[in-house]
């Protein structure tokens, strides 16, 4: 539990104080971040969460902010909490699989906007893409 | 306790048409402030924007010119010096006192002060009761008065400007014992200037100008009303 504490509290911390330098509000970046770990695997399904006080001592934030994410977080269907136990991830693979897919919508529509603007077209966009894909698979 | 109920949550200061007026000038100007238990409030605003003479107020230092002032549901008298743990923005122990000295000190004057709050703060803080005051750096100082203040079982704590002129290392110790002393019970009031430093532990912010209060709010949900962080809120309000 300890080294998950420090990898989640690493990201934002860096060590020196915290960053959260998006212009959203802080448990929207607290969830951003929490929902990054949990998708990529580095939190597993049925993990538990740090506690609220723990964490928000890690982020250096108001502990009403980490209890307001941790519930935004339930709302949304990925943790769950358990009366006096804590927080824990989902054991759905499911609801994390249509995360894994909602966040990956996000990053390519994104992707798709900026390219636009710089004037490609799309048969350009999936040239540049597949010959990037082609060299990653090379090394 | 008449107002105890459910998830009601109850007002710690109530604050209504506050204004202060030194002879001619005018410091606060109707200041209309509510802050509930549980909740850490930020007092924002540059120098001679009317933090410390609010501060005095609450405090009972000064009384006000109009208005009225709630603390704990009282007007500010025996009752609220007894709930309020207060952190003056200077130093207020005697030259003569090593660190044990200042503990009895808090000891006899406060009944609510709690020696082995007090105790665990230190050793937080890596101060040791044989150290004499004098021999205290700025931050040190910072830490140990920030340590009497906390130790303090009370429901209003005030903290005049906690990191200012501190090192990094110490802020950061400030800051961890500010959020380690949270509780649902009680509320904080802090002043700062340094708003990048803190702004995270706020739930409400106040902005402070010319004794007036010209925004108030949930910091979240001004974040979000504004797409911006409350530190560039802060450098655009007083920038001008």
């Amino acid at each position: 539990m300890y080294y998950m504490i420090n990898t989640l509290g690493q990201q934002v911390n860096g060590g020196e104080n915290m960053d959260f330098n998006d212009n959203l509000p802080i448990y929207i970046q607290i969830m951003n971040l929490i929902k990054g770990k949990i998708v990529s695997g580095e939190i597993g399904k049925g993990d538990k969460l740090p506690s609220v006080r723990e964490f928000s001592k890690k982020l250096k934030v108001n502990p009403n902010t980490v209890q307001r994410t941790y519930q935004e977080l339930e709302r949304e269907g990925l943790v769950f909490t358990q009366r006096g136990m804590g927080t824990f991830v989902t054991e759905d693979k499911e609801v994390i699989k249509k995360f894994k897919k909602g966040m990956a919508t996000n990053i390519v529509n994104n992707f798709l906007i900026e390219m636009k603007k710089l004037g490609f077209t799309p048969s350009e966009i999936m040239d540049i893409i597949s010959e990037w894909i082609e060299k990653e698979e090379r090394e | 306790m008449d107002r105890e109920g459910g998830a009601g949550m109850k007002n710690i200061v109530e604050i209504k048409n506050l204004t202060k007026n030194y002879f001619n000038k005018r410091a606060l100007d109707s200041l209309n402030l509510n802050i509930q238990e549980g909740k850490v409030v930020g007092i924002l605003g540059p120098n001679g924007s009317g933090k410390t003479t609010l501060i005095k107020i609450l405090t009972g230092l000064l009384r006000q010119s109009k208005g009225e002032v709630f603390i704990d549901g009282h007007n500010i008298g025996v009752h609220t010096k007894s709930v309020v743990s207060y952190l003056p923005d200077r130093n207020f122990l005697y030259n003569w006192m090593n660190i044990e000295d200042a503990c009895d000190f808090y000891k006899d004057f406060y009944s609510d002060f709690d020696e082995k709050k007090f105790e665990e703060l230190l050793d937080f803080m890596k101060l040791e009761k044989n150290m004499k005051v004098t021999s205290l750096s700025k931050g040190m100082h910072e830490k140990l008065n920030l340590s009497l203040v906390l130790s303090r079982n009370a429901k209003l704590y005030i903290l005049d400007e906690p990191i200012a002129g501190v090192d990094p290392v110490a802020r950061d110790q400030i800051l961890d014992a500010i959020i380690n002393n949270y509780n649902e019970k009680s509320s904080m009031i802090i002043t700062t200037h340094l708003v990048r430093d803190m702004e995270n532990i706020f739930d409400d912010v106040v902005f402070l100008k010319d004794g007036e209060i010209i925004l108030q709010g949930n910091a979240e949900s001004l974040r979000e009303q504004k797409g911006k962080q409350i530190d560039d809120l802060y450098k655009e309000i007083f920038s001008v």
